[in-house]
C-alpha cells in the first residue's frame, strides 16, 4: 500500500529544501512531494510540526557481527539505528574474522537482508586481518558490496604500505578510512593526556598521537591523490590539519562524533568506564575548534562511532575496561542539543552532515528525497523532549554515558525502502 | 562537626574541616598507642576486609594492626591482579567477599578508580588503600598528622617533594591536603616524572633539586622505582643519584630545622642516602607510628557509630 506523509517540514539539504510539503511513497520510491497530496487509498502519517529529512547515513558503525554476537547483532544493531533515525549504516571491520574477505562481506549483506531492519553497507579491512602487513583482496572485496577500507582501530603505521593502499583505492574509486592513532605515543593510554589525567593518575593519550598520525596520512593523500577520509577526528590541530589540507586541494573528507562534541575529558573524573573512548574525551578548546570545524565545512560528516560493549567487560576497572559507547540512538538528539540549539549549525546544514554528505563520500545514491529516490526517511520532532532509560535502550548493550539524560527531538518515525521499521512508542 | 562519609576514597573531595577531624581524631588514637594494653573495643563485631591486589607491606601491617587495635575482626586477602583478569572481576570477588556478611574493605589495587567502583556498587564502607597513581588518602593524612605534629601547624608551611610524581599517589593525595589545609607545595623531578599540567593543582614545579630545597621546612622524598629506567623514563639510577639524590649538601639549602619525610620503602643509596634516612632530621619512623593512629581514625569515623 502507498505511504503518505502529511505536512511534514521537509528538510532535504540535497535540493535545499525547507518547506512543509508532502511526500507520497509507493512501491520503496518516493513518487510524488508536493504542497497537498490526498490519494484516497494510502496510509497516512500525519507529520504536521515534524521535521522529515532523508534517512541518516552512519559511516562508523560496530555491529559486532560475526564475533562478538553478545554485545550486538546485525539485527539488534539495526534495531538500535532505526530508533535513531538512520536507515543506512557502514560496519567497521574489526568483527572475528575480520572482514577481510568477500565471504564475510557477504555473510553481512545476507544477514542484514534477513534479520536486518535498515541497510547495512560493510567497510572491508584494509590489511588481511587487520595486521598492518599485507593488502586484502581490495578489488574482490569491493566487487562482493564492501564500500570502503579501514583498519579501523588500527592505524597502518607502515607509512609505504598505506601510500600502497591509497594508491590501490584510487583504482577502485572507494575511500580509505583511517582511524588516526601513533601508538607508540598511546601506549597503555585509556584517556586524554592533560589536567584530567594527572590528577587521576591515568595513563594519558596525548593529541599529539592523533595530529602525528593526521599530517602523515594528509601527506600521504596528498602524494597520492586518492581519497582520504579521516575517523573520528577529536582535536583542534587536526581540524586545523585538515582545514589547511582542503585548502591546497588534498582529496580530503573527515568525520566526527557526536561525543566528542558534548563531552570533555572533565567527565572521566566519575570514573566511570562509559567515559573511556578511543580517541579520548578532550578537552573545551578542542570541542570548541571541532564545533567550529563543522561549521565552516572543514568537517564533513558526523558519524557515531557505536561502540557496543558487554556489561561484564564495561563492569571492569578504567585501564581494563575496552574502548567505547554507543550511540545510534542518542546521536541526533545530542546534535540537535549540542548544535542547533546552540547556533552552531542550521537545521539544514546538521541534516546534510548525516545525510547527502556521507552519501558523496562513500558514491552511494542515498541521503536525499527526490521523486523516484528510494523512501529512506527519518521524521522526528523538534519540539518534543525525551530521556535515555537503559531500559528503552534496543541495542544489545548499554555502555552510554548519555543514560539518564534529558534531550530533546526524539525520532517518531525511520522509513526504510517505504516501510516504517521505526514508530517511536512501540518495537 | 560530624564525618558523615560511608568511604575514604581520596583527599581531592575531602574538605579541610573533614580532614581536621580526622587529625584530630587521631590524636587521641596517638595516646593508645603508647598504653601497655594498646586495645579498644570500638568496633567489636565489625568484619574488615583487606583486599590487596599489589604487593605492600607496611600499608597492609598498619591497617591490619589499626583494625586489631579497634578490636575489629580482620580477613586478609592477597592476589595478584593477573590472575583475577582470567576469571573472576574485583566487582565479582568483592561481592563474594560480602556476602560472607563483612563491614568494610580496605583496597589497595593498581589501577586508578578502582575503590570508586566498589564504592559505588557495594553497601559497605570502601578504604582506599592506594589505587595505582590516583591517591593514597591514608597515607597523606598521616604525613599531615606527622608535620603537625612536628610543625605544630600546616598552615604556611612549605614543604617539597621530589622523585617520580608521575607515577606517585602518595604525591597527589598529598597535594590536595596540604593545599586544603594551607600549606606552599613545590614538586621537583626530571620532567619526564612530572606529569602534565601538574602546576593547575596548586604546585610549584621545580626540575633542579637545589632550587626545589631552598627554604623548605619539610622535604618529602619519594621512591624511585626501578622500573621506570625500563619504559625510557630515566636514563639510569646513577643518574637520577646525581641529579635529585638527597645529600647533605643539598640539605643544607633547606630551613635549618627541615625534617624529611618517606612513605617508604626507602630505596637507600638511591633517592636518599642511609646516612641521611636515619639522620636527627628523619622523621621516617613517626610517620610509620601515626600511620597506625590515623588508620585507627578512619575506621572509627567510618564504622565506629553506625
Amino acid at each position: 500500500m502507498a505511504l503518505l506523509i502529511k505536512k511534514g517540514r521537509v528538510v532535504d539539504p540535497a535540493s535545499n529544501t525547507d518547506e512543509v510539503l508532502d511526500i507520497l511513497i509507493e512501491d520503496e520510491r518516493i513518487k510524488r512531494i508536493e504542497k497537498n497530496i490526498s490519494i484516497s487509498s494510502a496510509e497516512v502519517i500525519d507529520a504536521s510540526g515534524k521535521v522529515v529529512t532523508p534517512g541518516f547515513i552512519d559511516m562508523h558503525t560496530h555491529l559486532r557481527e560475526p564475533g562478538r554476537e553478545d554485545e550486538e547483532t546485525i539485527e539488534s544493531g539495526t534495531y538500535a539505528a532505526a530508533k535513531g533515525g538512520f536507515t543506512t549504516v557502514c560496519c567497521m571491520p574489526n568483527t572475528s574474522p575480520a572482514i577481510d574477505e568477500p565471504a564475510v562481506v557477504e555473510f553481512i549483506y545476507k544477514q542484514a537482508r534477513k534479520r536486518g531492519i535498515v541497510e547495512v553497507l560493510p567497510i572491508a579491512a584494509i590489511t588481511k586481518n587487520r595486521e598492518g602487513e599485507n593488502l586484502s583482496d581490495m578489488g574482490k572485496l569491493k566487487r562482493a558490496g564492501a564500500v570502503a577500507f579501514s583498519d579501523d582501530g588500527d592505524w597502518v603505521d607502515n607509512s609505504d604500505l598505506m601510500r600502497r593502499a591509497l594508491e590501490y583505492a584510487k583504482m577502485l574509486n572507494l575511500p580509505i578510512i583511517s582511524h588516526c592513532e601513533d601508538k607508540t605515543l598511546t601506549q597503555d593510554g585509556v584517556m586524554n593526556e592533560g589536567f584530567f589525567s594527572t590528577i587521576l593518575g591515568l595513563k594519558g593519550m596525548p593529541k599529539e598521537a592523533e595530529e602525528i598520525a593526521v599530517y602523515r596520512d594528509l601527506a600521504l593523500a596528498r602524494m597520492t591523490g586518492s581519497h582520504l577520509h579521516i575517523a573520528h577526528i577529536s582535536t583542534a590541530n587536526s581540524v586545523r590539519l585538515v582545514r589547511e589540507a582542503k585548502e591546497r586541494g588534498v582529496k580530503i573528507t573527515a568525520e566526527v562524533c557526536p561525543h566528542h562534541l558534548v563531552l570533555t575529558d572533565k567527565e572521566v573524573r566519575c570514573l566511570d568506564t562509559n567515559t573511556k573512548v578511543n580517541p579520548p574525551l578532550r578537552e573545551e578548546e578542542d570541542v570548541k575548534a571541532l564545533k567550529e570545524g563543522l561549521k565552516n565545512g572543514t568537517i564533513d560528516v558526523i558519524a557515531t562511532d557505536h561502540a557496543p560493549h558487554s556489561l561484564e567487560e564495561k563492569e571492569l576497572d578504567y585501564t581494563l575496561a575496552p574502548f567505547g559507547i554507543i550511540g545510534l540512538e542518542t546521536a541526533l538528539s545530542l546534535l540537535v542539543k549540542e548544535l542547533v540549539e546552540e547556533g552552531v549549525l542550521s537545521l539544514m546544514e546538521l541534516v546534510a552532515k548525516l545525510t547527502i554528505s556521507p552519501a558523496q563520500i562513500l558514491g552511494i545514491d542515498r541521503g536525499k528525497i527526490a521523486e523516484g529516490a528510494k523512501a529512506n526517511l527519518t521524521i522526528f520532532d523538534i519540539k518534543k523532549g525525551w530521556k535515555v532509560k537503559k531500559e528503552e535502550l534496543v541495542s544489545k548493550s548499554t555502555n552510554s554515558p548519555f543514560i539518564g539524560w534529558q534531550l530533546p527531538a526524539p525520532v517518531e518515525y525511520t522509513i526504510m525502502g517505504g516501510k516504517v521499521v521505526f514508530r517511536r512508542g512501540q518495537r | 562537626m560530624d564525618f558523615k562519609r560511608k568511604d575514604l576514597l581520596g583527599l581531592e573531595d575531602l574538605s579541610p574541616e573533614e580532614i581536621l577531624l580526622i587529625l584530630d581524631t587521631a590524636k587521641s588514637f596517638r595516646e593508645v598507642l603508647e598504653r601497655p594494653i594498646k586495645k579498644v573495643p570500638t568496633l567489636r563485631g565489625k568484619t574488615i576486609v583487606n583486599l590487596f591486589f599489589e604487593a605492600s607491606t607496611r600499608t597492609r601491617m598498619s591497617f591490619e594492626l589499626a583494625e586489631k587495635r579497634l578490636s575489629a575482626d580482620v580477613l586478609n586477602f592477597s592476589a595478584s591482579t593477573s590472575s583475577l583478569v582470567k576469571g573472576e572481576t574485583l566487582l565479582d570477588t568483592a561481592k563474594n567477599i560480602l556476602a560472607l556478611r563483612v563491614d568494610c574493605f580496605v583496597l589497595r589495587h593498581p589501577t586508578p578508580g578502582a575503590p570508586h567502583l566498589l564504592a559505588g556498587k557495594l553497601p559497605v564502607s570502601i578504604i582506599n588503600a592506594g589505587d595505582g597513581a590516583h591517591e593514597h588518602p591514608t597515607q597523606a593524612l598521616l604525613d599531615l598528622y606527622t608535620i603537625r605534629e612536628k610543625k605544630g601547624h600546616i598552615e604556611g608551611v612549605k614543604i617539597a617533594i621530589v622523585g617520580d610524581i608521575a607515577h606517585s599517589r602518595v604525591a597527589r593525595s598529598n597535594i590536595w591536603g596540604l593545599n586544603k589545609l594551607g600549606a606552599e607545595v613545590r614538586v621537583c623531578g626530571p620532567p619526564t616524572l612530572i606529569p602534565p599540567r601538574i602546576e593547575n593543582m596548586g604546585v610549584k614545579v621545580f626540575y633542579s633539586i637545589e632550587r626545589a630545597l631552598r627554604g623548605v621546612d619539610i622535604i618529602m622524598m619519594l621512591r624511585i622505582q626501578r622500573e621506570r629506567q625500563n619504559k625510557g623514563l630515566l636514563p639510569s639510577l646513577s643518574e637520577y643519584r646525581e641529579f635529585f639524590s638527597l645529600t647533605e649538601e643539598r640539605i643544607s639549602l633547606a630551613k635549618k630545622d627541615a625534617l624529611i619525610m618517606h612513605p617508604g620503602p626507602v630505596n637507600r643509596g638511591i633517592e636518599i642516602p642511609a646516612k641521611v634516612a636515619d639522620s636527627e632530621r628523619s622523621i621516617i619512623l613517626n610517620q610509620v607510628t601515626n600511620g597506625i593512629a590515623v588508620r585507627m581514625a578512619i575506621l572509627y569515623l567510618l564504622l565506629g557509630r553506625r
